[in-house]
């Protein structure tokens, strides 16, 4: 490949911040395409190793095969941040991604939910990975692949089970429940304490606080700290596989929009760009035009929604309507909750040609009516809860059994039944007692799964 | 090439070595994954195998299809009817995809999520599988009747100092040469003195060889089902004698009311009509036994395969073949393929062979119903065989070697 983009990334850099945008050095490397696929497979440069990995390895080395996808540039914010480039980019797509990658990192420096979760996890996300990796050599070389493998086959499974309202580092629950008094201190309570003496000694006593004490849906937190018989190795590769999830749920809930981000970018820095010769200018564009595209060029219809291509519209119509100033505070304060909430209205919708379908399980596809709020719910639907079922812990029993349930109100059905059990299967290697689910079943009435 | 690598040398500076180009994790945990299916499969070996469609007549592998595993997360229950978003030129009403007018280009794109699965196909070696499944089942080494010196082996014997290339024992040429050479820390040189090469000798080896006779009931009541029951489990009875007998001759009967001979191809395709005479069999069995074998020297098994419904007036005959059978044979097994009803041996056959083994001959019964309990059938012949007591007829009995 070329090197010549990198005398270009100097310029758009300085381009890019007297546009506007605030972002923290971007290490740029060249990578060979087998590798930019692994990063895309792994989320991360170096990642621990598992066999579930190398499932997805195969389905994307099927799908290259097949010439359907391609990787231009895999970024990861920090600071510096890291961004890989796939060597067999051509100049104008170099300097294209240059762009885009700045994008992203004007939109990780400057999101919330990006900066609490960089605050974190640190800005050094790469690096924490690359150790936990290394750790887990070293445990299977002192524990033996079979039984690391047992505690990642539990730990990734649950790895979209954490809370990111919470701290990465949290405490353990108080071992004693709060004093009512110092909850509630009101006059009420002063004087129905002096009418009554003998309940308040009897308030005195301090008490064993149940675990969880509520229902707990930090799961990878909660089996880390309370698993009755988890040896410290173990526990320490659940807290990395946490970490992991910390790192990847703000790229998960900003999809929409920190690639539209990107794309928007990416094609207003180009188009500025009056250094850039005119043939790679306009390969560019045409790269760029590819990348946000709704449909692939064969067909009709798509019953996705390319996220590139919906942030990337959002972005402009908001620019347009409310100027950049209003966009950057958007940008800032929303994850794709909000944004696809407030920010899509429906004369957007209809431009785009977005619509809802119904997808019957015998395979009957069926447009149905427009109606926004409810398209809004379709697009954003599969990143409810980090894109799992609400499960929580409710419960340890004295005997060490762990309660689990399943909250089907929130998620309007019960669980996969089958996989569900294996995953409790998984859990229970390292949770060494029982578990017992709690869900539904198609006729909405209790259910409970147990292991072993 | 060369002016890259400098430049790379630049941009990540600590001498940042390119691990990712000598090794891909990616392959590393796919290799993973595939230990991990072999490991699967092995474990649920018996069954897989046992489903009938896998064994080929003549080939020596067995491909076994397998998906690839899954690493399983909590997921919701698949509803009935789902929604999504999607983007194009649709208007509501429009029906996108429709199973019941097209198949094909439709059917990816059925609700919209599923990964296209790839199906992989495993191929075994029957003779690795056979392996396994004696470990997996400990099953016991058969007895083997040995009889009067029949075959001869080359076997190794002394060394010479003439002999083809090909036989030269290096380690013996080479204390050879130590020995003649006088003073330590001499160069070594071999001279043509101190070659020695292996030689062999012909020597007479007491035979084990074997007899085994299939008998199946080809009556108007034996289904196609029932047949392929009783193949399955002749094929894996084949597998396990195999590997204990080097030389093993398979005879195939089938009868109604009438008995032939067949050959093995022709054997499973053979349909009957009418009733069931099993002393026909058993009669042909005897037959083919005096004109051609020597039952003191071979080690003859009989495996018989039918439903049961042996027509009643031919007990007293049928008795009587079987226990002439039976004296000339190692060993007698009945299996009883009756799919659907289980009828648990209470028949007419089953009677005979409960006889038979009550009197103290090796013979042994098992209701095969399902495809399932091939393998049950395979473990209760073989352990039973290898406990039985020593048969009648000459030559002592030893383990085989």
């Amino acid at each position: 490949m070329s090197d010549d983009w990198r005398s270009y990334i100097q310029r758009i850099e300085q381009l890019a911040a007297r546009s506007g945008l605030v972002f923290n050095p971007v290490d740029f490397e060249a990578v060979p395409d087998s590798f930019m696929m692994e990063i895309a497979i792994y989320g991360l440069p170096v990642r621990m190793p598992h066999w579930s990995f190398g499932v997805r390895y195969i389905y994307q080395l099927i799908q290259r095969r097949m010439g359907h996808s391609r990787l231009f540039e895999v970024v990861f914010p920090g600071n510096p941040g890291h961004a890989y480039l796939a060597e067999s980019n051509g100049l104008a797509e170099n300097i294209l991604v240059t762009a885009h990658v700045l994008g992203h990192a004007d939109f990780s420096r400057n999101n919330l939910l990006f900066r609490r979760c960089q605050q974190q996890v640190s800005e050094r996300i790469v690096e924490h990975a690359a150790s936990h990796a290394r750790q887990i050599q070293q445990n299977i070389e002192t524990h033996g692949a079979q039984r690391v493998e047992a505690v990642l086959d539990a730990a990734l499974a649950l790895e979209q089970h954490i809370d990111v309202d919470q701290d990465l580092r949290r405490e353990r629950y108080p071992p004693y429940l709060a004093d009512p008094q110092t909850l509630v201190d009101d006059t009420f309570r002063k004087r129905f304490a002096a009418l009554e003496p003998a309940a308040r000694s009897a308030s005195m006593e301090r008490k064993r606080a149940p675990v969880p004490p509520h229902p707990e849906r930090d799961l990878l937190w909660f089996v880390a700290n309370y698993a009755p018989e988890m040896e410290s190795w173990e526990r320490d590769i659940f807290l990395a596989v946490r970490e992991e999830s910390f790192y990847f749920y703000p790229v998960f809930a900003t999809q929409i929009m920190n690639e539209g981000w990107a794309s928007y970018w990416h094609a207003r820095l180009l188009r500025e760009a009056d250094f850039v010769p005119q043939q790679s200018y306009l390969d560019a564009i045409k790269c760029h035009s590819d990348v946000v595209r709704p449909i692939a060029a064969e067909q009709q219809v798509s019953l996705s929604v390319n996220p590139y291509h919906l942030g990337f519209a959002m972005w402009e119509s908001i620019v347009e309507r409310d100027g950049l100033e209003a966009a950057r505070r958007i940008m800032e304060q929303d994850d794709d909750f909000a944004f696809v909430r407030n920010h899509l209205t429906r004369e957007l919708a209809d431009e785009l040609g977005l619509f809802r379908f119904s997808a019957r399980s015998d395979g009957q596809i069926k447009v149905l009516e427009h109606d926004v709020t409810a398209l809004h719910e379709a697009v954003l639907g599969p990143k409810y809860n980090f894109g799992a079922p609400v499960v929580s812990a409710a419960h340890i029993r004295n005997d060490g059994t762990l309660e689990l349930t399943h909250d089907s109100s929130v998620d309007g059905r019960g669980l996969d039944l089958e996989r569900s059990r294996k995953v409790l299967d998984y859990l229970h290697k390292v949770w060494r007692r029982p578990i017992v689910l709690t869900t539904v079943n198609q006729a909405g009435s209790a259910l409970e799964l147990t292991a072993p | 090439m060369e002016g890259d690598q400098g430049r790379r040398g630049e941009s990540a500076p600590g001498g940042a070595d390119k691990w990712y180009e000598l090794f891909s994790r990616g392959a590393r945990d796919w290799l993973r994954h595939d230990e991990k299916v072999r490991e699967a499969v092995r474990a649920n070996l018996p069954e897989i195998i046992a489903g009938g469609e896998v064994i080929n007549d003549s080939a020596r592998t067995v491909r076994v299809p397998v998906r690839m595993l899954e690493h399983y997360h909590f997921r919701l229950r698949r509803p009935e009817e789902s929604q999504g978003a999607g983007q194009g030129n649709a208007k509501p009403g429009d029906v996108l995809s429709d199973p019941a007018r097209e198949r094909g280009p439709g059917e990816k794109g059925a609700g919209g999520r599923d990964e296209g699965e790839v199906q992989l196909l495993l191929e075994f070696k029957v003779d690795d599988i056979v392996d396994w499944l004696w470990e997996e089942m400990q099953l016991p080494n058969l007895k083997a009747r040995v009889g009067p010196s029949e075959e001869t082996e080359w076997t190794r014997e002394g060394w010479d100092r003439r002999g083809a290339r090909s036989r030269l024992d290096r380690r013996r040429s080479f204390k050879e040469m130590v020995k003649r050479r006088g003073a330590p820390g001499a160069t070594p040189t071999f001279t043509d003195e101190d070659l020695r090469f292996r030689q062999l000798a012909r020597r007479r080896q007491p035979a084990v060889h074997a007899v085994v006779f299939f008998m199946l009931d080809v009556s108007g009541s034996m289904s196609d089902r029932d047949r392929k029951l009783a193949k399955t489990f002749f094929f894996w009875v084949v597998q396990g004698l195999r590997r204990q007998y080097r030389s093993m001759e398979t005879l195939f009967v089938a009868h109604t009311t009438e008995a032939w001979e067949f050959n093995e191809p022709d054997f499973f395709q053979v349909t009957g009509t009418g009733g069931t005479v099993a002393s026909t069999g058993l009669l042909k069995v005897r037959e083919i036994i005096d004109a051609r074998f020597n039952p003191a020297r071979s080690n003859i098994y009989l495996f018989y395969a039918s439903d049961g419904d042996n027509s009643v007036s031919d007990a007293a005959e049928a008795r009587a073949a079987l226990a002439s059978v039976a004296a000339d044979t190692c060993f007698t097994g009945y299996v009883e393929v009756s799919s659907g009803l289980s009828r648990q041996l209470a028949t007419e056959t089953g009677k005979l062979f409960a006889e038979l083994s009550g009197a103290g001959c090796a013979a042994g019964s098992y209701a095969l119903n399902d495809f399932d309990d091939v393998w049950g059938a395979v473990r209760h012949f073989f352990t039973a065989e290898s406990n039985a007591p020593d048969g009648p007829g000459g030559g002592p009995r030893t383990d085989s070697p």
